[in-house]
């Protein structure tokens, strides 16, 4: 235990989490946007897995990580399009439609992946180094933990002010929000509901797309099948635990990075104590919040349920 | 007229899986395999062979469970997406019991231990169910993240306190051969796991189609409202679905550790709760129907891997395949022809005429 006070230890420790939580906060990000347009968006997982898949094929056929990323984006952004047809316009269950499209994408991205890559050898594609940024990152501890990473990290920070900034201080993010609390009162105000949700829903998968890409660009460099490994549901919980707030929703993926580092380290370090404490925490808590322990929580009042102008 | 038109439209969800599978086609042709072999490979070796056959039974049973498992809420109108962590939690139970009990008759152990399953499926459910009947929590994120909690419960108790002796990676012991299920097919793995799914089928099917519990599940998931307004005690119902649900998707999973693999090992569900609401929906949360859903997709994956050995095609476009029967059944079950404008516009002229007909004078 006395290694915690270890100051190295401590940064080591807080850059492993920041670089683990990365993905998952931006799938985060998605999630809110999305389900503040009142989509829930259980197809994070197929979308990152898009998003990675992507990535890893336009960095290959390339070499050139800023086309992979761009790739690994779109493919998002198609995967996320397709679930806004199903859900959006043929008001398919949502639930339903995103484990299809997470079904779909684990099959499809690991066919394509054997087309592409070849079946034998895992190729290893470009992708983006670390990137220090002068100054800041000389700072105790959190210099090297938030300031030493790669540039997709600084993308995510641009990003979570961006989204907050959008959501809560511009007219669009008023109408997104209005779409996701009461679509009916949002539709009679002009605000077109429908067009509101497919941008929303197309912004998550690319948001999405980007945390499968920081999966290949920046951490293995490798596309290999189900590599998003559930971190698409850690996602949605992240963002019941962040409130639906951007903000708040990337400060709980930080907290699910920390445990995930956390139980990495406890495995190597300290075999007797159970690891899996430490992976089954992230999701008590999310439980806990939803449950009202933790704070009180209000989803968006229309998540879930799909809009019907013809419906009373 | 309006016959053969309502009994197309009955069939939707077949049309719309064989509306997927010509998508899939185009997917195997632009691997450059003939699709018409692919598929003869997929469903001929999968329910025409004896090997293939015995391969979907074994699938079939965790899926049918499962697929029952989120019928049972869903009929009450909650979303059971737990199926996968109840799984996990009825191995655990059925484990737990099996290693504990001493030597007994098999019918009366295989009992004990699958009501054991049951009782950790069920209990497992509970909490959803509780917290979704008396403080409003969304069932579908809570069942959702207890998955995970489920799995790495599983793989602490096989990683440490019932970690087998001398064991190259995590499992329990071997539970003694009194509780194995008996093999319905000499020589396979294919056991009577998926005769507890068929009897429980039928049961099923009477109690939503012949008992006034049943129909009172029904009017909780149509109109809640109604319901309370009726005298069904909504809360108590929605707690009672969810832990039978529960019950069946731990059945399940108790199953598979007495029928297939006589011990718990880490990760021994191959995702079967997620493929339970796949077929729950395909189903249209009809008991009857689910069976025959189960049997598709089990066959399915079971085909996959005989597939890539015939035809040298990757088993993985069989998981895209699955997909895209998912996103077509689902897109046509949300279709509502009433509401379409044409058909709409002529079902409007045809009642206009008969309304002309009735007021006619004599």
């Amino acid at each position: 235990m006395t290694d915690l006070l270890d100051m190295g230890f401590l940064a080591a420790m807080l850059a492993a989490s920041v670089r683990l939580a990365t993905p998952i906060a931006f799938a985060a990000l998605g999630g809110v946007i999305a389900e503040r347009s009142g989509v829930y968006n259980v197809g994070l997982e197929g979308m990152m897995l898009a998003g990675a898949f992507g990535a890893a094929a336009g960095s290959y056929l390339t070499g050139s990580p800023l086309v992979g990323l761009l790739a690994g984006t779109l493919c998002g952004a198609a995967t996320a399009t397709l679930l806004s047809a199903l859900v959006v316009t043929f008001r398919v269950n949502q639930l339903v439609a995103g484990i299809a499209i997470n079904l779909l994408c684990a099959g499809l991205t690991a066919f394509l992946a054997r087309k592409v890559f070849g079946v034998e050898e895992l190729h290893n594609v470009a992708g983006f180094g670390a990137l220090s940024i002068p100054g800041l990152s000389s700072l105790p501890v959190i210099g090297p933990a938030f300031f030493a990473q790669d540039p997709l990290v600084y993308l995510l920070y641009a990003l979570v002010a961006a989204a907050t900034v959008a959501l809560f201080l511009t007219q669009a993010g008023l109408d997104l929000r209005a779409t996701g609390e009461n679509p009916r009162a949002a539709d009679s105000a002009g605000v077109n509901v429908f067009a509101v949700r497919y941008v929303a829903l197309a912004a998550s998968g690319m948001l999405a797309g980007l945390g499968g890409s920081h999966l290949v660009l920046s951490q293995v460099f490798v596309f290999s099948e189900g590599m998003s490994a559930g971190k698409g549901f850690i996602a949605l919980a992240a963002v019941i635990l962040g409130r639906w707030h951007p903000a708040w929703a990337v400060a709980a993926a930080l907290f699910f990075g920390l445990c995930d580092a956390a139980q990495l380290r406890l495995q190597f370090a300290n075999p007797e104590i159970p690891y899996q404490v430490f992976l089954i925490f992230p999701f008590v808590a999310a439980i806990l919040a939803l449950v009202g322990i933790v704070g009180s929580v209000n989803p968006p009042e229309a998540a879930g349920r799909p809009y019907d102008r013809e419906s009373r | 007229m309006a016959n053969a038109s309502e009994i197309l439209f009955k069939l939707r969800t077949l049309w719309a899986t064989l509306l997927a599978l010509l998508v899939g086609a185009g997917l195997i042709a632009a691997a450059d395999t003939s699709p018409i072999a692919a598929y003869r490979a997929l469903f001929g070796e999968a329910f025409f062979d004896y090997w293939g056959f015995a391969n979907t039974l074994v699938r079939a049973s965790p899926i049918l469970l499962a697929a029952l498992a989120v019928v049972v809420p869903l009929r009450a109108g909650i979303y059971n997406i737990g199926g996968e962590g109840q799984i996990y939690m009825g191995g655990l139970f059925a484990t737990l019991l099996g290693l504990w009990l001493p030597e007994l008759p098999a019918p009366f152990g295989i009992a004990l231990v699958a009501i054991a399953a049951m009782a950790g499926g069920g209990l497992w459910a509970a909490i959803p169910g509780l917290l979704r009947a008396y403080r409003g929590v969304n069932e579908v994120i809570v069942t959702l993240l207890m998955n995970f909690i489920a799995i790495h419960i599983v793989s602490y108790a096989v990683s440490g306190p019932l970690l087998a002796r001398d064991a190259p990676y995590p499992y329990s012991e071997e539970l003694p051969s009194s509780l194995h299920l008996p093999i319905l097919l000499p020589q396979t793995d294919a056991h009577a796991g998926i005769l507890f799914g068929l009897v429980l089928t039928v049961a099923l099917w009477f109690h939503f189609s012949r008992t006034a519990h049943g129909f009172s599940l029904d009017v909780v998931g149509r109109n809640a409202q109604a319901a309370r307004y009726a005298g069904i005690p909504v809360r108590r119902e929605i707690l009672v679905s969810m832990v039978a649900g529960g019950a069946l998707a731990g059945l399940a999973g108790g199953l598979e550790v007495l029928g297939l693999k006589y011990r718990l090992f880490h990760l021994f569900s191959a995702g079967y709760g997620f493929d339970g609401i796949v077929v729950a929906f395909m189903a249209g949360a009809n008991p009857l129907v689910v069976p025959i859903a189960a049997f598709f997709l089990s066959g399915l994956k079971a085909g996959a891997g005989i597939m890539q050995r015939a035809v040298g095609l990757e088993g993985t476009v069989v998981e895209a395949i699955q997909g895209l029967v998912v996103i077509f059944v689902a897109a046509s079950l949300a279709w509502q022809p009433a509401r379409s404008r044409p058909i709409a516009f002529l079902k409007s002229r045809r009642e206009l005429a008969a309304l002309a007909v009735k007021e006619m004078p004599p």
